[in-house]
């Protein structure tokens, strides 16, 4: 028996591959350049009606316990105050605070859970503001085993002052 | 008179790994693009806080207030003094009232002020919030891995 052996011929189809190349890079240019590092952000959450809604909200009988933070003409904080006691300005007064809202939450409610008391922070106007950040962070709670844990959650602030 | 015939070999680079790396490129650059100008300003340089995590659920409504260091406030991208935020704020709350099934309550008022800036200028910025019944605020801080209760 015998087999034809057709002659096939392959033509060899190139793909034109230099446009791709080219958008492709233009498009890597382009987020190299629009890239930017994100910093994680994270947000205090306070609620702080005007002193006339919150007579008719009805939001808050009890008296705020004033956390008094004073501050130089640079902003430098000079002394904080907490239901009469000071704190202080040395490195560690923000963990003195801490220990001492510790204290009365754990008096009041039991460790770890946010409580009914209220910090109203009454701040000179210079205070550099991350002076007031530490101590939100002092005052609303800490960070245990990788666990967040509240303390006190409702926090305000006086009017402004000069 | 004759040449001599050369034999030219084609040599072909081959493209795939190049390509194959640069999609991976595009992929990674397109995850983490973030085309939002309010967040991250860098104008703004934070303060640190170790409890400052970023919210479970999304607000339902933010408008974000910013506050550089030299106590110049951006509101919607532009820099506005106290009286322009102020009617600014009214204009939302306006809008906002407009809408049957939005609340002003509804609203958070994201707080974003730089490490230094004064902290009566903050409260000024609250109080011309509260003049316009927002009531809900949240202050945004960076996240630090340390904790910034002692000084480093």
């Amino acid at each position: 028996m015998r087999f034809r052996h057709g002659i096939t011929t392959l033509d060899k189809i190139e793909m034109q591959m230099t446009p791709m190349i080219d958008i492709v890079f233009q498009l890597n240019i382009f987020f190299l350049l629009s890239f930017k590092i994100v910093l994680p952000e994270g947000d205090f959450n306070i609620r702080m009606p005007s002193a006339a809604a919150a007579r008719t909200m009805d939001i808050s009988e009890s008296i705020p316990t004033p956390l008094v933070m004073m501050a130089d003409e640079d902003g430098r904080l000079t002394d904080m105050r907490l239901g009469g006691r000071s704190f202080g300005n040395g490195p560690d007064a923000f963990l003195r605070l801490h220990h001492q809202i510790l204290d009365m939450v754990k008096d009041a409610g039991g460790p770890g859970t946010a409580t009914e008391l209220e910090i109203e922070l009454d701040c000179d106007y210079d205070l550099n503001y991350e002076h007031v950040m530490r101590a939100m962070t002092a005052i609303t709670g800490y960070i245990e085993n990788g666990q967040p844990h509240k303390l006190i959650e409702r926090v305000k602030f006086t009017p402004p002052r000069k | 008179m004759r040449y001599a015939k050369h034999s030219m070999v084609q040599a072909e680079m081959d493209m795939t790994p190049m390509i194959d790396v640069t999609f991976q490129l595009i992929a990674f650059f397109m995850f983490v693009l973030n085309f939002s100008e309010v967040d991250q300003d860098q104008r703004i340089n934070l303060p640190l806080s170790e409890l400052a995590r970023p919210p479970d659920v999304a607000y339902d409504e933010p408008l974000t207030i910013q506050l550089t260091d030299v106590e110049q406030i951006i509101f919607a991208g532009d820099y506005l003094s106290p009286d322009g935020l102020k009617a600014a704020l009214l204009r939302e709350a306006q809008i906002i009232a407009t809408h049957p099934d939005k609340k002003i309550g509804d609203v958070t008022i994201i707080i974003r002020a730089d490490r230094f800036a004064k902290t009566g200028k903050v409260q000024e910025i609250i109080k011309l919030c509260q003049e316009a019944e927002f009531d809900t605020f949240a202050l945004r801080g960076q996240q630090s891995d340390r904790s910034t209760l002692v000084e480093q």
